[in-house]
């Protein structure tokens, strides 16, 4: 049902649509039950918390502290005056959404009553329970919430230059929704003409697992509705022997790729690119190997911000301390050395959860054990490492995929929606219904 | 998702869709209560109207479909399981549903007398 052209529908046409079933889902919705508010306000005088980040996991902890605490300070410090919905950024680079639908303004979800600090953090240090600004400004605290996400480490690939993603068949989605456009621009130049199309995923920890492998589906689809799949040969380079790091949604893709006609190779890891001779250069166990490129899709490895990499905070041992990810205990999300400090989203060394929908579960569980700390009293509230990640396998279809810290699947919809199944419903509510769900996260809402 | 009750549904579709929610929700009203008001008044249901409702209604039901399809940049073509089957039988019965209903008003409330 898509037609190359005329991919970008603007909110007036949702509205359009949405006039039946709207209707009679909102009468449905507007009865007494207003459940879902907030549990009232305990009183909090005098107690400074500082968030740093001011992205989904910053915003979305502001909100709901303000809602639950009565007479804290609250500051919140973030140099970044554009808010990014980045699971958008997939939807600009397949050619699905418009340029701007990713980006808004932080100032919008900003709460009342928290204090916005518009500079970067420099420096922690939470033996001295401070930060300090990029301008040398000392901020103290009572209780630390660290949500600075993650570092796009560009620079470590030699050859790399973001400058020119759009250009000479150079992608990479991760960059920002200029360069997610920019990336459509050059993928389906790809698509008109075939050719080799390279996609990867980069060694480290990262950002929504699946965005890779949702964009190499996006791309096959558009070759085949222009009639060109039999001029390309898409190749995906898997950092490991895996294509997912939960064992039966890895199956299910590779069954996937066979049929989509995706040749994969593992154990491949991006070092460098030539941009002029579209040459990506990759370690392997058996040395380094190139593979020519038409259209590639970089996806940078990815560490902890500097202001965190070089503080306490990081993780002293183990798989999460190179790149400097928190050490933070993966239930409860409190600092395991500084418990004044907690970490949520991205910058969590926990196993899973660097996605939005794990925020949405995060933050309850870190307000909550704020509140006992601060109030004296005791939580049991804990967060299972749940992240959901729609992956979509074809323009028109997606598979909701969700799972915890034991690799188990935890279907929101069980016996509905089948997880691991490629449906249109869930295509639907990927493209319609997790942006709104997601802005209203950041308000505390939901 | 964690919290699904109906006041995140509410916030939710109200992000969606901004104001144009409650002029949904204000049509839903007009449309039901124009068509209690209609039936009490008469004390009986017109069947030539209900027919002529029904009618217009497969029509909405239809344009519900067609906009649901256009506006997910997708359609029913690409049902992939039962659910889908579902969802689409669903966008189709409330476009029929709410179109009928509305019709039905309408013609009730309308001081034309060919309208019956
Ligand atoms: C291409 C792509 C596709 C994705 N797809 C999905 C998806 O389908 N589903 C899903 O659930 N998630 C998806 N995600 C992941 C999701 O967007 C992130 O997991 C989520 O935004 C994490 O929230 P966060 O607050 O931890 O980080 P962010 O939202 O990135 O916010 C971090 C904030 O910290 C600020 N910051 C950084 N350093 C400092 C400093 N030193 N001082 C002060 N502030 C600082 C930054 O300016 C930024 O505002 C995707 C992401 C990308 C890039």
């Amino acid at each position: 049902m898509i037609s190359e052209k005329g991919l970008h529908l603007g909110r007036r046409d949702l509205l359009r649509f949405m006039g039946a079933g709207g209707v009679a889902v909102s009468a449905a919705l507007i009865g007494p039950k207003m459940a879902g508010a907030a549990p009232s306000p305990v009183s909090a005088k005098g107690a400074r918390i500082v968030i740093v980040g001011a992205g989904a996991a910053g915003l979305s902890m502001a909100s709901r502290l303000v809602q639950r605490l009565d007479g804290a300070a609250i500051t919140i410090i973030d140099s970044r005056k554009a808010h990014y919905y980045q699971p958008g950024f997939t939807l600009v680079a397949g050619g699905i959404k418009p340029k701007d639908y990713p980006v808004s303004t932080t100032a919008e979800y900003m709460p009342r009553h928290v204090t916005w600090l518009e500079e970067a953090v420099a420096e922690i240090d939470p033996d001295g329970n401070k930060v300090v600004t990029a301008s040398g400004k000392q901020v103290p605290y009572d209780f630390l919430v660290v949500a600075a996400g993650l570092h796009l480490d560009y620079a470590s690939i030699e050859g790399m230059d973001v400058a020119r993603i759009g250009q000479d068949g150079l992608g990479s989605i991760y960059a920002g929704p200029e360069a997610a456009f920019a990336t459509w621009g050059a993928m389906s130049q790809f698509a008109d003409t075939g050719g080799v199309g390279l996609f990867l995923r980069p060694n480290t920890e990262m950002k929504c697992a699946g965005a890779p492998l949702k964009y190499t589906f996006i791309t096959d689809d558009h070759l085949r509705r222009r009639d060109n799949r039999s001029k390309a040969e898409i190749i995906y380079a898997a950092n490991n022997k895996v294509l997912f790091s939960v064992p039966i949604v890895s199956e299910k893709v590779r069954m996937l790729f066979r049929d989509r006609d995706v040749k994969v190779r593992y154990d491949h890891i991006q070092t460098g690119i030539d941009l002029g001779r579209k040459v990506a250069t990759f370690a392997t166990p058996s040395g380094p190997a190139e593979i020519k490129y038409d259209f590639i899709n970089v996806v940078p490895p990815m560490r902890a911000p500097a202001a965190v990499r070089n503080s306490p905070l990081r993780w002293q041992d183990g798989p999460w301390a190179s790149d400097g990810w928190m050490e933070v205990d993966k239930a409860t999300l409190r600092h395991k050395r500084y418990p004044n400090v907690f970490g949520v989203g991205d910058i969590a060394g926990v196993p899973k959860g660097k996605t939005a929908a794990s925020v949405k579960w995060m933050v309850p569980v870190a307000v909550d054990h704020l509140v006992a700390s601060l109030t004296g009293g005791q939580t049991t509230s804990s967060y299972n490492g749940y992240t959901s990640c729609p992956l979509i396998t074809q323009l028109g279809r997606a598979m909701l995929v969700e799972f915890d810290y034991d690799n188990n699947l935890v279907p929101s919809f069980p016996g509905v929606i089948a997880p691991l199944e490629e449906l249109w419903i869930t295509w639907v509510m990927k493209t319609m219904a997790l942006k709104p769900t997601y802005l209203t996260m950041l308000r505390g809402q939901a | 998702m964690k919290d699904m009750d109906p006041f995140v549904f509410l916030v939710v579709f109200q992000e969606m869709l901004g104001p144009v929610l409650w002029l949904l929700v204000a049509l839903a009203v007009f449309g039901l209560a124009g068509f209690l008001i209609v039936v009490l008044r008469e004390g009986k249901l017109d069947s030539k109207r209900l027919v002529r409702s029904e009618l217009i209604g497969l029509l909405g039901g239809v344009l519900a479909l067609v906009l649901a399809a256009k506006f997910t940049v997708s359609g029913f073509t690409d049902a992939g399981g039962p659910v889908d089957w579902l969802l689409v039988g669903l966008i189709w019965g409330i476009g029929l549903a709410g179109t009928t209903i509305l019709a039905y008003a309408i013609q009730g409330l309308a001081p034309c007398r060919r309208c019956g």
